[in-house]
């Protein structure tokens, strides 16, 4: 059993999601992996924006930074900079990390920044009550679209690939072992990781879907995911709607401090 | 028709009787009933309007200056951090001269987070250019959005039309709901004299040296002055069909008052509790509401202050180093008139603690008593 419980800021508890939130599940299994790393909680900075997800650092007994909506990224870019050598785990909710802070989703990935990045993908904008996002699923019912939504929705791993990411992983709330096992790859990564939770929103999304409790929804989110190894034989149309899940991208590509080392400093010096 | 109407909802109904044809807007709390209802409005065929729902508050501004710009009446809402995000887009509108109206739910800003109400959002937009109109009812919110594309068409002048969060924007009020054929008798189709048009094509935005760039500026500022005078004229059209006048201020029993309470938004109403009572006991208590803050009225603060002996000026803002807005902005006006009065400035209400008719009659007391404000800022309701 690891002993995650000093990672844990019990004077701000409890915590506010609804119950049976995906969230919970996502904050124990970041935890498990800090206390899995031996990571210390002060050599870390949880960071994080608006949403549901942005209220994680609240509850991390780490240095924590709960910013604006979509810029966590961008905060925590000055966090790295100026302590490369501590560990910087970002939250965003698909809101906060595709709509209005996809643009420094995929400088950030490109940038290649040895930063750590947890996207919790409910689908939905849940925080404000169940808006569309750009995740929700096409045919969907929001409060913004009542009779279902109409636009495509964004692929996360797919944009972190083509962006650049190193390190790229999908897992669901279903399945803890295989996430515990994508966080602990991601955060021993060299490099920009992302790893996309697909998590259930059964309050905000589901009750307006026929999934108005946790089972049902997290039913659902079973049906939909995919392994990786399954879905290499599936076309493009059966992916539809489809979370396929595991590791996608996992290579070395020199991260920004190992570029700027030897690019700029060493160029500079005249070595 | 009476309804019984959220802040929020009397915005939607507003926006939904000015026919508005482009809504871009973006979910934060507490503004987000408003998209909300206006989503169901437009998808359920009421209105005749494309809605998108854009990816940021900085893009719901940017598509509503592209929807405007292509001649089509827009319409967003926003709230806090919202509006901050959209400050570059907003000054955009304005020296555009694109008659956009808006709707801001008053809510304090992060750090730390929080989501009630005082006015620092709107109050940090005060020189974008924009009409600013603070609403103390939701009979006023629907009102006024009504009213502000007819000033706003006229002049080609943005507007917004803001409401405390909370307090407004989620109470409901018994609200007067005007028939659709009478609005439109009131407020005729948006037809920009300058518009993107492939047949007569106009451009935007273009590169303006120095020997052109003050006489925009000259333009938009007088288009500004000529707002005060149109802001009341149109206030009484449309008091003259629907039976509820407005102006830039509201005089409640200030014209005998030795002493004169100075707000907005729902504060003035809490004020007029506090003037009825004062009133019971012989002492002559007024207060002077200011709706419009941009332009600011400086010529009717005056009439309605100048027989005054003391101003009580209540802000739920702060300009931090200075002094609460609207007692700032109030005294610079007067200086060069022959008004030598003492103006107290109370900051109070910060981040949506409550203004209760007990504190606004400690205010009035602290007044009284004291001969000259001993500061620019009086705390009230701070816990030391």
């Amino acid at each position: 059993m690891l002993d995650y419980e000093k990672y844990l800021r019990y004077r701000t508890f409890p915590v506010p999601w609804c119950p049976g939130c995906g969230i919970g599940m996502i904050f124990k299994a970041v935890a498990m992996t800090f206390s899995k790393l031996e990571w210390e909680p002060n050599d870390i900075a949880v960071v994080s924006g608006i949403g549901c997800s942005g209220r994680l650092s609240t509850y991390f007994n780490t240095n924590s930074l709960h910013t604006t909506h979509g810029r966590a990224l961008t905060f925590a870019t000055g966090v790295k900079l100026s302590n490369p050598d501590k560990h910087v785990v970002v939250f965003s909710g698909d809101g906060d990390a595709l709509a209005i802070g996809g643009n420094h989703f995929i400088h950030a990935c490109r940038r290649n920044l040895n930063m750590k990045m947890v996207v919790i993908n409910n689908n939905i904008y849940g925080m404000t009550g169940g808006q569309v996002s750009p995740t929700t699923p096409t045919g969907f019912i929001s409060t913004t679209t009542p009779y279902g939504n109409t636009e495509p929705h964004f692929n996360t791993v797919e944009l972190a690939k083509a962006a650049g990411a190193t390190y790229v992983a999908r897992e669901t709330v279903n399945r803890p072992r295989q996430l515990l096992k994508v966080l602990e790859k991601a955060f021993k990564h060299t490099g920009f990781a992302v790893v996309e939770v697909i998590s259930n929103c059964h309050i905000n999304l589901g009750r307006r879907n026929k999934l108005k409790h946790p089972i049902p929804m997290l039913d659902w989110i079973n049906q939909q995911t995919i392994p990786i190894a399954k879905a290499k034989d599936m076309s493009e149309d059966e992916l539809e709607l489809k979370y396929v899940v595991g590791e996608f991208v996992h290579r070395h590509r020199p991260d920004y401090f190992e570029v700027y080392e030897n690019k700029v400093v060493k160029k500079a010096k005249g070595e | 028709m009476k309804k019984v109407l959220m802040g929020n909802h009397a915005i939607s109904i507003g926006a939904t009787l000015s026919r508005v044809q482009v809504i871009a807007a973006y979910p934060i709390t507490p503004q987000t009933q408003v998209v909300e209802k206006l989503s169901e409005i437009v998808a359920n065929g009421e209105l005749d309007a494309e809605f998108i729902k854009v990816e940021s508050e900085h893009s719901a501004m940017a598509a509503s200056i592209g929807a405007a710009a292509a001649g089509a009446r827009a319409f967003t809402a926003t709230s806090a951090q919202g509006l901050l995000l959209m400050h570059e887009v907003l000054h955009w509108a304005s020296r555009a001269r694109l008659p956009i109206v808006m709707a801001n739910i008053n809510r304090a800003l992060a750090p730390g987070w929080t989501i009630w109400t005082d006015q620092n959002d709107s109050l940090s937009q005060r020189d974008t250019g924009w009409i600013q109109l603070y609403a103390s009812d939701n009979q006023e919110v629907l009102d006024s959005l009504i009213i502000a594309y007819k000033v706003a068409e006229q002049l080609s002048l943005p507007v917004m039309v803001i409401l405390d969060a909370f307090v407004l924007s989620h109470t409901y009020e018994p609200v007067e709901v005007p028939e659709q054929s009478e609005v439109d008798k009131f407020l005729p189709p948006f037809n920009p004299e300058w518009k993107l048009d492939v047949n007569n094509p106009h451009a935007f935005g273009g590169l303006t040296a120095p020997n052109i760039y003050m006489e925009f500026q000259y333009n938009h500022h007088n288009a500004m002055l000529k707002a005060k005078e149109l802001i009341n004229k149109e206030g009484e059209a449309f008091g003259k069909i629907f039976g509820r006048t407005y102006g830039n201020i509201d005089k409640y029993k200030t014209d005998d008052a030795d002493y004169i309470l100075l707000t907005s938004g729902t504060l003035a109403r809490t004020s007029n509790i506090v003037v009825d009572s004062y009133r019971e006991k012989g002492i002559k208590l007024g207060n002077l509401r200011v709706r419009t803050f941009r332009p600011f009225p400086t010529e009717e603060i005056y009439d309605a202050l100048k027989k005054a002996k003391k101003v009580f000026v209540v802000d739920r803002n702060l300009s931090y180093g200075h002094s609460g807005i609207f007692f700032e902005e109030t005294k610079a006006s007067l200086y060069n008139s022959d008004l030598d009065i003492p103006i107290f400035g109370f900051v109070t209400g910060l981040g949506g603690r409550d203004v209760t008719p007990e504190l606004i009659t400690e205010i009035v007391e602290h007044g009284i008593k004291s001969e000259k404000p001993e500061n620019d800022v009086i705390w009230m309701g701070v816990q030391k």
